[in-house]
């Protein structure tokens, strides 16, 4: 019993762990998406900064200022997406496509030139690290049955940046539904033509989603580089971005329920690592790529059957023109 | 694609001189990184371009990644005919590479080549084409979006190929994950064999006969969507879906053909790389063709002369590449999957940013044409 | 109320007091077109000022200037005397300019209240804003008599009182010159009225009012002056007391207009397209078409009226085939269409039906193929049209050819984009591949929205011809006088529901309003 109770509590931990890049990166795209910009580029933009946290974090050994450095790439590539999308109306997709290929390439080709190694960082010292936190009295209450581990490994033992994303949850519901900017975003996202005709800049409007956006990307590479892996290597957010953005799109573009839906995958992900090599009463064992698989597997599925477009903002995909 | 309103200019400047000019600002972006690593770029140029045209090796070997490119370009301006973004052609390629292995392995026993060749690309298309349906099937009947679900896909689909190779197919003693070698009857005939046999002396390259094919799928996609009923109801869906239901298409009919000959299209890659260069299943053999074709695509306008052009022009990059990164080794080979993602950004989702002020250099210097004559 | 003449568009004398809009010299061209020339324009304060011009005249483009949607190319505008910069609408809604747009600006998903305060939220946070613009709301309601639930969403208010909003909108943000875009086209009579009443209301109390229309009606009905518009040229401006119906309208067009259409008694011959019990349920579940049954016969124009959104583009949808019907029966000639023998447009078209859609732009034509491509548009695998294989392309540029050249289409050529051409050729074309094949039944909807005057005429003219000649024919359209003029006999449509039946010779305006808003029914439990 009491085995399997600090099982339970090691794989919600797990889940904990991997749903945070995957929850940074749904509010990036729900912000972006909620204006009217479609986000497939949420892989690259979390590559591009997991790889500048890294080289800023070898460089300076500040973990602080390796999350700024990752922010400030985010943004930059946020901008990009922008200036495609928004100012020059291409198509968002293509655009996004464009940042996730540029982002796998540049940072090997930049990590290999700067780093000789293949195109990973050299590894970082913990000091260099967001590293886990152990909250007052973590250790003592291990002794206390069933809560003491619940404390110990759940609540406690995160990097920063855990808590920090799933403080980003409440925080944009609240941006969303209670501010100025949440209206005007909302509304720009379901036809933009109305914003503009109430004298608000539709353009600047939406650049502010996607730099929200790019900033968010930031922190998830931030994470997956220095807090949950010790440097980057190439092609580290493996799929990522696109599990949050059917996260996102399995959310309905809401917070609350993105994030269940990210919790959801964190899950699938945290017993996929526990179930390899496993026999199952009247299945044997189930291959390991087969689990590997099942997120995106998963993802298709719930597409498929439950989640319809209907719940899209409706100016989705859709760059503002002025018509005649 | 895209909602920009648009001045009516010359043909020439639309498919001849804007796609040049996307090219050369992803090539300076391309430029401007190589020289951040310390790499003097008209060097890097030069030994690309070297790399490229020093002998009739480097020239086939520039021909042979053209094949790959020219198969997934056509499957993604197949797609975006019918105003539908594939991004499987990656896992579409893979999955009819798995076809053709099995194919092969089954039959090469007890076929000669003239027959298990056929066999094996049929087999190939029927995978690919198969890949690409369930997508289709999803967005047709059930809604979810195509970009997602052929992400999706892509890594299922290597998830899978993992799985076979190293599970299933993998021979005795063997450590990577693949096939056996095929029978040497189910070889397709090297360009050179042709070559040598024709009279012509040439090395040995990997350049096979699926380039033929690849020739053939062109005209082919041209006749299909240009000059045929089903191409008209593609581009109509792909143009204005509500006056394809009013004429009397089906969106959904249209996006299941559309699709499957896509991924058909796609499946082109294991046809070059595994029944003509390999001869066994390996892993990663299509080593990014897919999202490759997309930059290919893009930049050939969607048409098949085009794409031609912008996959020789891509093989060319992966051949100068492969000799700059021997050259300079501070210059890793993912410069060029860095290039496509530059060349999508520039001749895809820039693609409106050169056409304003083109139109108007254009419109000036018409203008002075017209008073020059008058005077 | 400012009563004074206004005279063409010449500067008050300085002892009146400043207009509150002044135009001068307003330019404006989208690429090679020139949507207002050199227009000048004075708005006496207090006023409600009519601009009347036909569909293309340039009435909106100038309303869009003035409310900052377009820059103009040249030109000034003064507001109360002083000359101002409008670069985008937050200027206009600085100026004190309030506008209500032809489409509305309204949010759907949001409630009244989240779009009133849209741009006006007054704070970062929501919180203040929304008790004051509540108290804001109730006062507007007691004061002009306008009220609408604050907390209803947008998508379940019926079009009247989603015109509201956009009035309080503008109320809202304190405008002292409220402009208003072909307000009444989604209207009932009836809720035209209630209208106008509020307008009246709101110009006592000093609001300046721009009212744009293509109707010489409610020009007449409550304007006090009122600006010509011709070509994107001002023409004339003069008091609404001294203009006749009929000199507006040559003023509008330029030339003598007929404003009355030739037609013989119609000969009604056998039943063409039997409809009975027909409901259509849309995939939200709401009913759009609900129990409707009716016969057309062939050699009669059998017009549909009723306000937009009543269930006339769902029933036209469903008898062409391209929306599913949820329950009855259509009998297209021998074919028996029901919920398990459904249709689909391409099968209806082999039974002879012909369909000139509604949305003109997002069905009739694809705006990105050439005009000889459009032209084949739903007859595409016709065998005129097709080899074994390839399409025959010569076949189907010389047809088109002749359709352009029958249906006078200019410019004559079928390699241009379908985008390119104006509406009206658009139209035309739509209507020759249409009538070419000598349809059993044809269907139209909105024969002339968007249409010039010039081709309005044409298009009436082939419609009464193929009628002579035998065809059946069904007209959607919400201009209620396109309606009385073209039918023999006229369904009132309202709410999903054919609400009365009245034969075209004996209609009447007035009791057609009626029927629209189903005042005499007995349905409307929610009125």
């Amino acid at each position: 019993m009491e085995d399997l109770w600090l099982q339970i509590v090691s794989i919600l931990s797990a889940t904990l762990r991997m749903a945070t890049p995957l929850v940074f990166c749904a509010m990036a795209g729900m912000f972006s998406e909620r204006s009217g910009t479609i986000d497939i580029g949420l892989e690259g933009k979390m590559l591009a900064a997991a790889f500048a946290a890294a080289c800023v974090a070898v460089v300076t050994g500040s973990a602080w200022i390796a999350l700024l450095g990752a922010i400030i790439v985010g943004i930059l590539m946020a901008l990009l997406h922008g200036v495609a999308c928004i100012t020059y109306r291409g198509n968002q997709v293509v655009s996004g496509v464009a940042i996730n290929i540029m982002a796998a390439g540049l940072t090997v080709v930049l990590g290999n030139a700067w780093f000789a190694r293949g195109g990973q960082t050299p590894d970082l010292a913990p000091d260099a690290r967001f590293m886990p936190l152990r909250f007052p009295g973590a250790a003592d209450a291990s002794s206390i049955p069933i809560v003491g581990p619940l404390y110990g490994n759940v609540v406690s033992g995160h990097s920063l940046l855990v808590y920090v994303a799933f403080l980003a949850v409440p925080l944009a519901w609240w941006v969303l539904y209670r501010t100025r900017f949440g209206l005007r975003l909302r509304a720009v996202g379901e036809d933009p033509k109305v914003v503009d005709t109430a004298g608000i800049s539709v353009t600047w409007l939406r650049y502010r989603a996607v730099i929200i956006a790019g900033t968010l990307c930031g922190f998830a590479g931030t994470y997956l580089a220095i807090a949950q892996n010790a440097g980057f290597s190439p092609n580290m957010t493996a799929g990522r971005g696109f599990i949050a953005l059917a996260a996102m799109v399995f959310g309905k573009w809401r917070p609350w329920p993105a994030m269940f839906a990210c919790l959801l995958f964190g899950l699938l992900d945290a017993v996929a690592i526990r179930l390899q090599g496993v026999r199952f009463p009247g299945v044997g064992e189930v291959p390991v790529e087969m689990i590997q698989a099942s997120p995106y597997i998963l993802t298709v599925v719930l597409l498929a059957g439950f989640v319809g477009r209907a719940m899209a903002p409706h100016a989705l995909g859709h760059p503002y023109v002025k018509e005649r | 694609m895209s909602g920009a309103p648009q001045v009516a200019l010359p043909r020439w400047i639309d498919v001849g001189l804007l796609p040049v000019i996307n090219l050369v600002q992803a090539l300076l972006v391309a430029g401007l990184v190589v020289l951040i690593i310390g790499v003097n770029p008209v060097d890097a140029m030069r030994i690309m371009a070297w790399g490229v045209v020093q002998d009739s090796v480097s020239i086939s070997y520039t021909l042979y990644y053209a094949t790959d490119f020219i198969f997934t370009g056509l499957a993604v301006a197949v797609a975006f005919h019918a105003g539908l973004f594939n991004i499987g052609g990656e896992g579409q390629a893979y999955i009819a590479g798995l076809g053709c292995t099995l194919a092969m392995l089954a039959l090469d026993a007890y076929l000669p080549g003239f027959l298990l060749i056929p066999i094996a690309l049929v087999a190939a298309i029927v995978f690919g084409a198969g890949w690409a349906l369930v997508p289709a099937y999803l967005q047709a009947y059930r809604g979810s979006h195509i970009v997602i679900t052929t992400i999706m896909f892509n890594f299922i689909a290597a998830s899978l190929m993992v799985y076979v190779g190293s599970d299933l197919l993998r021979p005795p003693g063997e450590m990577v994950p693949s096939s056996r070698e095929f029978a040497p009857a189910a070889n397709l005939p090297h360009m050179h064999d042709v070559l040598n046999w024709l009279g012509f002396d040439m090395p040995s390259t990997p350049l096979n006969l699926s380039i033929i094919w690849a020739a053939i799928c062109c005209i082919f996609v041209w006749v299909f969507i240009w000059r045929t009923r089903w191409g008209y109801a593609i581009r109509a869906v792909g143009l204005s879906p509500k006056a394809a239901i009013y004429a009397g298409i089906s969106p959904q009919r249209v996006i299941m053909i559309a699709m499957c000959l896509s991924g058909a299209l796609a499946s082109g890659v294991a046809f070059n790389e595994i029944i003509g260069y390999h001869h066994h299943m390996l892993l990663d053999f299509v080593a990014g063709a897919g999202f490759t074709g997309i930059a290919v695509a893009l930049m050939g306008r969607n048409h098949p002369v085009g794409i031609v052009l912008s996959a020789i022009l891509f093989g060319a990059l992966y051949q100068g590449g492969a000799e700059l990164a021997f050259e300079i080794p501070t210059v890793n080979r993912d410069m060029i999957v860095a290039m496509q993602g530059l060349v999508i950004m520039f001749s895809g989702a820039l693609a409106y940013m050169n056409r304003p002020w083109i139109a108007r250099l254009y419109a000036m210097l018409d203008r002075r044409a017209v008073l020059a004559e008058a005077a | 109320m400012a009563k004074e003449q206004v005279g063409i568009a010449r500067s008050p004398p300085a002892e009146t007091p400043p207009a509150a809009i002044e135009l001068r010299g307003i330019d404006k061209s989208f690429g090679a077109v020139r949507a207002n020339r050199n227009v000048d324009l004075a708005i006496a304060k207090g006023s409600i000022h009519g601009i009347i011009g036909e569909n293309g005249a340039g009435k909106s483009t100038l309303m869009s200037i003035l409310y900052g949607f377009y820059t103009a190319d040249a030109g000034e505008i003064l507001i109360n005397g002083r000359t101002v910069r409008i670069h985008g609408s937050h200027d206009a809604i600085a100026a004190g300019i309030g506008m209500v747009h032809q489409h509305f600006m309204l949010v759907e998903p949001f409630t009244v209240l989240e779009n009133v305060m849209l741009g006006a939220e007054g704070g970062a946070l929501l919180a203040a804003g929304v008790a004051k613009a509540r108290t804001e709301l109730a006062r507007l309601a007691r004061d002009y008599g306008i009220n609408v639930n604050p907390d209803a969403h947008i998508a379940d208010l019926p079009v009247g009182e989603q015109q509201r909003v956009e009035i309080l909108k503008a109320l809202y943000r304190h405008c002292d010159i409220l402009i208003l875009d072909e307000p009444t086209g989604v209207l009932t009579p009836q809720e035209t009225d209630q209208l106008f009443h509020i307008l009246r209301a709101l110009n006592a109390r000093g609001v300046t009012i721009v009212l744009i229309t293509h109707k010489l009606r409610e020009i007449l009905a409550i304007t006090d002056t009122v600006s010509v518009m011709r070509q994107g040229a001002m023409v004339a401006t003069l008091p609404t007391r001294q203009a006749t119906r009929e000199q507006l309208a040559e003023l509008m067009v330029g030339r003598k207009v007929k404003l009355e259409l030739d037609k013989t008694a119609a000969e009604p011959g056998e039943v063409r397209l039997s409809v009975r019990h027909l409901s259509v349920i849309d995939g939200k579940g709401v009913p759009r078409v609900d129990d409707v049954s009716f016969d057309l016969r062939s050699g009669e124009i059998v017009g549909i009226a009723g306000v937009s959104g009543n269930g006339q583009s769902e029933l036209l949808e469903a008898l062409s085939g391209i929306r599913l019907i949820s329950g009855g029966e259509i009998h297209l000639g021998d074919r028996v269409i029901s919920t398990g023998a459904p249709c689909d447009p391409a099968s209806a078209r082999e039974h002879g039906l012909a369909h000139v859609p509604e949305d003109r732009l997002r069905l009739g034509v694809v705006t990105a193929f050439p005009a000889w491509e459009s032209c084949v548009l739903g007859y595409h695998e016709d065998a005129a049209y097709n080899g074994r294989v390839l399409m025959d392309r010569e076949a189907m540029t010389n047809a088109c050819g002749k359709l352009m050249e029958r249906f006078d289409v200019r410019p004559r050529d079928p390699d241009l984009k379908c985008g390119n051409l104006s509406g009206g050729n658009q139209q035309k074309l739509i209507l020759a591949r249409e009538i070419d094949r000598q349809p059993k039944v044809l269907l139209v909807g909105q024969p002339t929205r968007g249409v010039d005057i010039g081709a309005i005429e044409f298009i009436h003219r082939q419609l009464i011809a193929l009628r002579d000649a035998g065809c059946a024919i069904l007209l959607v359209s919400v201009e209620l006088d396109e309606v009385m003029s073209l039918s023999d006999r006229i369904l009132v449509m309202f709410q999903g529901r054919i609400v009365g039946e009245v034969d075209g010779e004996e209609a009447e305006e007035r009791t057609l309003g009626l029927m629209m808003a189903n005042a005499h029914g007995q349905a409307d439990e929610a009125a």
